[in-house]
């Protein structure tokens, strides 16, 4: 499978399409893998989808006691398997993204497959289906990044923890890592010096200065 | 007569209940016996959708991925619809209410006692005794056969429908601007703009699958201008945010239009070959520096400079508004100064120039169409006209004499129930105790009458004031075509038969007629004898369905209308050829002069309310306040208030506070947030009862299009103590920041 995702945030508006379309999914029993968060509410109506990000090397399945979490040779890595998951939670509590979470009423962990029913038959994930704005998008490398002004990244620093990962954060930087510190503040171009916030100049003054060359063509 | 005197037992037994599963739960590996293409039964852009039938149930979608307007895409109410079909709460039996209590009624029973009622009103007090208020959530058939039904079957002038409260401004602007009611361009013209106008338009809330093409646009290198006194997820995706205050927004238009002017870039030559009264209007422009506009609407002079000079500027441009422009009492006007600017400019007309609408419900452009408005025959025609009614009179057959003459609005319609001049009601699609404005006086109008029927699949809040009501079908159990928002028409197919003993809406409304001994002129078997009777009486209206059929719709992916001839494919783009539907051909300017909110706030109520929606809810929510995961993502309404509001009154986020208005009070919790203006709260409107914004909503109407002031009025706030606080909203969450994260 050369297709992966790309979670765009920027485009997210919030509206859980996908968290409901998740539920739809035949292996999913009508429970969700899928979150969006409020960043922060009394600022700001931005929100983030979270989804798997398929690592390379995932942490859920190294903690696993039971070899439960599997990935597959897509790089898909799975939901845990009933007959082996002790429900003993490791995964839940050491995923840097926060992922997989524990099915009390199933003794056991479920997390985002991609899909896996229905991408290994070519078909799109339910949640980048319905995703109104591509803020979740399923395709290729190639097909997705020409069409987008953001960054595809891939490589995420959590403290000490370095991970590499199958689905792509698309971002308004240039950086080419997502690090983020001990305090989970996030590192990188787009936050800036709190001094300089709304002294930068904007990209309209200059639009609107150079007149005629307001669009990007 | 019609008051409801056993609530709790109405709601034990009729809901809303929450529904959450299909229908014999989530199962992995179910055979699908068919799957049903077909169209979401929620807002105008009415994306495609297939429906999955197992065992005669509709038990999920999958992605319509071939319908090119969403390619699979769809909201979270689009994805959760088809949990309506088999919901517990549906109505399976005719019911009429005995002693406060609604009983099981066969059909006979039910329709015999209609016909009785309404026979004896009607001798007693004259035809026009009975108003007839219906919507635009029914397919195009149904809509045209209410308006046929109203008169030709009751003989009442009192017809109207619930698109009075959506885009009616929008209507009436385009009809004096352009000379018809259409939005100029199809949605795929959008991502060849360079520059959006968004007006009082939260697409991401209200129409989500249109980002997709905002967000191609964007892709693209085009820009967006959100005018809109709410930092929505819209207005924060948006390169530019005029955050104006409520009701300003001819202020905003026309201090864009004058920066507009000042720099020279109108296009004189297309104003002086296409338009009319710029001459009139160029003064009036002129006065309104961005100094002037600043002053009145509160948007920094700044910014309404810079989004004159972007759109003016931009080659190609393209400016599309909602109900934050149009729910006003100068409504049109609104509509009218955005349209200045368009006119202005000469955008109109070419791939990604041009103007529209974003109508709100699912046929809320089919069904302001064919004749179910109070003031309006088949095709877009006018009741007023003495050509427009020999036509419509000769198609039905019906004698001009009997053709009653124009009726009122909606509001209107109310008021002459409270006055006594409307005795006996019957209604369908609608839900006025929650969409009306100040219910408290709708609750009163609906008590008052002598005799109310109602049909609906699931009981409204409105239909429990009802003497009968009547199980009619969701979209998923019946056919018939909807006309989109940019000018669509689709087809909605059927699934499933309807559950229990519910019947088609037409079979309904039809067989009432034939009781009234109308029959002669309601012969339908089924949806396409309607529709081809609709398809002729439209012939040579400005809505021309005579060439769009069926098949034609499948084969096409829609049709656009005007499609006159059976060979015509549509018309995605009107004004292709700079022509408009004006006698001359000429579109017009009108000079608009600021007039401002009808309740501006003062010491009493310092504060405006404005109201809306939320992603979760349709309109009224009889629908969507049923399906368990659009509840538990926004439960109840709430009051977002700026911080610096709440620090005056030391109100906290999540805290239970007063709303007042002139007409009413309720109490919500307050979501105190930096994205709305300290001057301005805003409540979402979609709950009944104690949980209305629209018992603080001003009734007082636009002149012309007689749409409600929704969007302002004067209000204040109060905080209350917790021994006042009514026992409401079990298990809350999410409904602010703190509240979910206690919830989690």
């Amino acid at each position: 499978m050369k297709e992966t995702m790309f979670i765009d945030p920027q485009r997210c508006i919030g509206c859980r399409s996908c968290v409901s379309a998740c539920r739809e999914c035949d292996t999913h029993k009508g429970y969700s893998m899928i979150f969006v968060d409020y960043i922060d509410r009394s600022e700001t109506t931005a929100t983030m989808p979270t989804v798997c990000m398929h690592c390379t090397e995932p942490t859920c399945s190294l903690v696993c006691p039971a070899d439960a979490i599997k990935q597959n040779d897509d790089g898909v890595v799975m939901s845990a398997l009933k007959p082996r998951c002790l429900d003993c939670r490791n995964c839940v509590n050491a995923c840097p993204f926060g992922v997989p979470k524990y099915n009390s009423a199933m003794h056991l962990q479920m997390k985002c497959d991609m899909c896996y029913d229905r991408t290994s038959e070519g078909l799109m994930p339910m949640c980048a289906s319905v995703c109104p704005t591509g803020a979740i998008a399923f395709g290729t490398y190639e097909q997705i990044v020409p069409l987008r002004r953001t960054k595809p990244v891939n490589a995420h620093v959590f403290g000490n923890q370095h991970v590499e990962t199958k689905v792509y954060l698309m971002l308004p930087t240039d950086a080419d890592e997502v690090k983020v510190d001990g305090c989970g503040v996030f590192e990188g171009r787009v936050a800036m010096d709190p001094g300089q916030v709304g002294t930068e100049e904007s990209w309209i003054d200059t639009q609107v200065e150079e007149s005629d060359k307001s669009n990007e063509f | 007569m019609s008051k409801v005197e056993h609530l709790e037992q109405i709601i034990d037994r009729f809901g809303p209940h929450l529904h959450d599963e299909p229908y014999g739960g989530w199962q992995a590996g179910r055979v699908i016996d068919r799957v049903v293409p077909t169209h979401c039964p929620y807002c105008g852009v009415q994306c495609g959708m297939n429906l999955l039938v197992s065992e005669e149930h509709v038990v999920g979608f999958e992605p319509r991925y071939d319908f090119p307007v969403n390619e699979g895409k769809l909201c979270p109410k689009g994805v959760t619809a088809y949990l309506q079909t088999h919901h517990p709460d549906r109505l399976l039996y005719p019911l009429i209410k005995k002693n406060g209590n609604f009983e099981r009624a066969s059909w006979d029973e039910a329709l015999d006692l209609i016909t009785s009622k309404f026979k004896a009103i009607q001798s007693k007090y004259g035809k026009d005794a009975i108003g007839v208020y219906s919507g635009s959530s029914l397919t195009t058939e149904k809509t045209y056969l209410m308006g046929k039904f109203a008169r030709a079957g009751l003989g009442t002038r009192y017809i109207d429908y619930n698109g009075r409260l959506c885009m009616v401004s929008a209507a009436a602007g385009n009809n004096k601007a352009f000379g018809i009611d259409r939005s100029a361009n199809p949605w795929s013209d959008i991502p060849l703009a360079e520059v959006l106008i968004l007006a009082g338009a939260n697409c991401a809330e209200t129409f989500p699958i249109l980002n997709k093409f905002l967000w191609q646009q964007r892709d693209n290198g085009g820009r967006w201008i959100v005018i809109d006194p709410r930092e929505t997820p819209t207005a924060r995706q948006g390169d530019l945010h005029l955050q104006l205050k409520p009701g300003t927004d001819v202020a905003v238009a026309n201090g864009m239009l004058n920066v507009i002017v000042r720099e020279g870039l109108i296009d004189e030559d297309f104003i002086r070959t296409k338009t009319n009264g710029w001459d009139e209007t160029r003064p009036i422009v002129e006065k309104f520096t961005p100094d002037v506009a600043s002053q009145i609407s509160g948007v920094p002079a700044a910014k309404i400079e810079q989004a004159g000079l972007l759109y003016g500027r931009a080659k190609t441009g393209m400016i599309m508004h909602a109900r934050g422009i149009e729910h006003h009492t100068n409504g049109v006007d609104n509509v009218l100064s955005y349209i200045n600017i368009v006119l202005a400019t000469g955008k109109i007309g070419d791939p990604g120039r041009g103007y529209g609408t974003i109508t709100g419900q699912g046929n809320g452009q089919g069904g302001r169409e064919h004749g179910q408005k109070a003031d309006q025959l088949p095709g877009q025609r006018s009741i007023n006209d003495p050509e427009d009614r020999k036509h419509v009179c000769k198609i039905w057959g019906l004698p001009e004499d009997e053709l009653p003459q124009a009726g009122v609005s909606v509001v209107e319609m109310f008021d002459k129930m409270r006055e006594g001049e409307i005795r006996a009601f019957l209604s369908i699609c609608n839900n006025g105790m929650v969409s009306l404005p100040d219910t408290n006086n709708i609750r009163r109008s609906l008590e008052g009458l002598e005799f109310n029927v109602n049909i609906d699949f699931f009981m409204s809040e409105s239909s429990r004031y009802a003497d009968v009501v009547l199980p009619g079908t969701t979209w998923s159990e019946d056919e018939g075509v909807t006309t989109s928002a940019e000018g669509r028409v689709v087809k909605i197919n059927k699934a499933v038969d309807p559950p229990g003993e519910a019947k088609e809406d037409w079979w309904i409304i039809q067989e009432i007629a034939r009781r009234m001994g109308r029959e002669k002129y309601f012969q339908f078997n089924n949806p396409r004898e309607i529709f081809d009777e609709l398809r002729i009486a439209s012939k040579g209206g400005k809505a021309d369905y005579f060439g769009v059929s069926y098949e034609k719709i499948d084969k096409q992916n829609g049709v656009f209308w005007p499609c006159p001839t059976e060979e015509h494919i549509g018309t995605p783009r009107l004004f292709d050829n700079k022509e408009f539907y004006h006698p001359d051909k000429k579109a017009k300017f009108h000079p608009i002069e600021y007039i401002g909110a009808d309740e501006k706030p003062d010491d009493d109520f310092p504060l405006i309310l404005t109201s809306g929606r939320v992603v979760y809810q349709y309109l009224s929510g009889n629908q969507t306040r049923r399906i368990g995961f659009l509840v538990q993502q926004c439960p109840e309404p709430y009051v977002e208030i700026h911080p610096e509001t709440a620090l005056k009154l030391r109100i906290n986020d999540g805290e239970r506070i007063k709303v007042i208005s002139r007409r009413g009070e309720g109490v919500f919790p307050a979501l105190v947030v930096r994205t709305i203006r300290p001057d301005t709260i805003f409540i979402p409107y979609h709950w009944g009862e104690q949980l209305a914004a629209n018992q603080l909503t001003n009734p007082k109407l636009d002149p012309t299009s007689k749409i409600p002031e929704y969007k302002a009025c004067a209000a204040k706030i109060e905080k209350i103590h917790s021994r006042e606080l009514p026992i409401l909203g079990k298990g809350r969450k999410g409904t602010s920041l703190s509240e979910a994260q206690r919830g989690k």
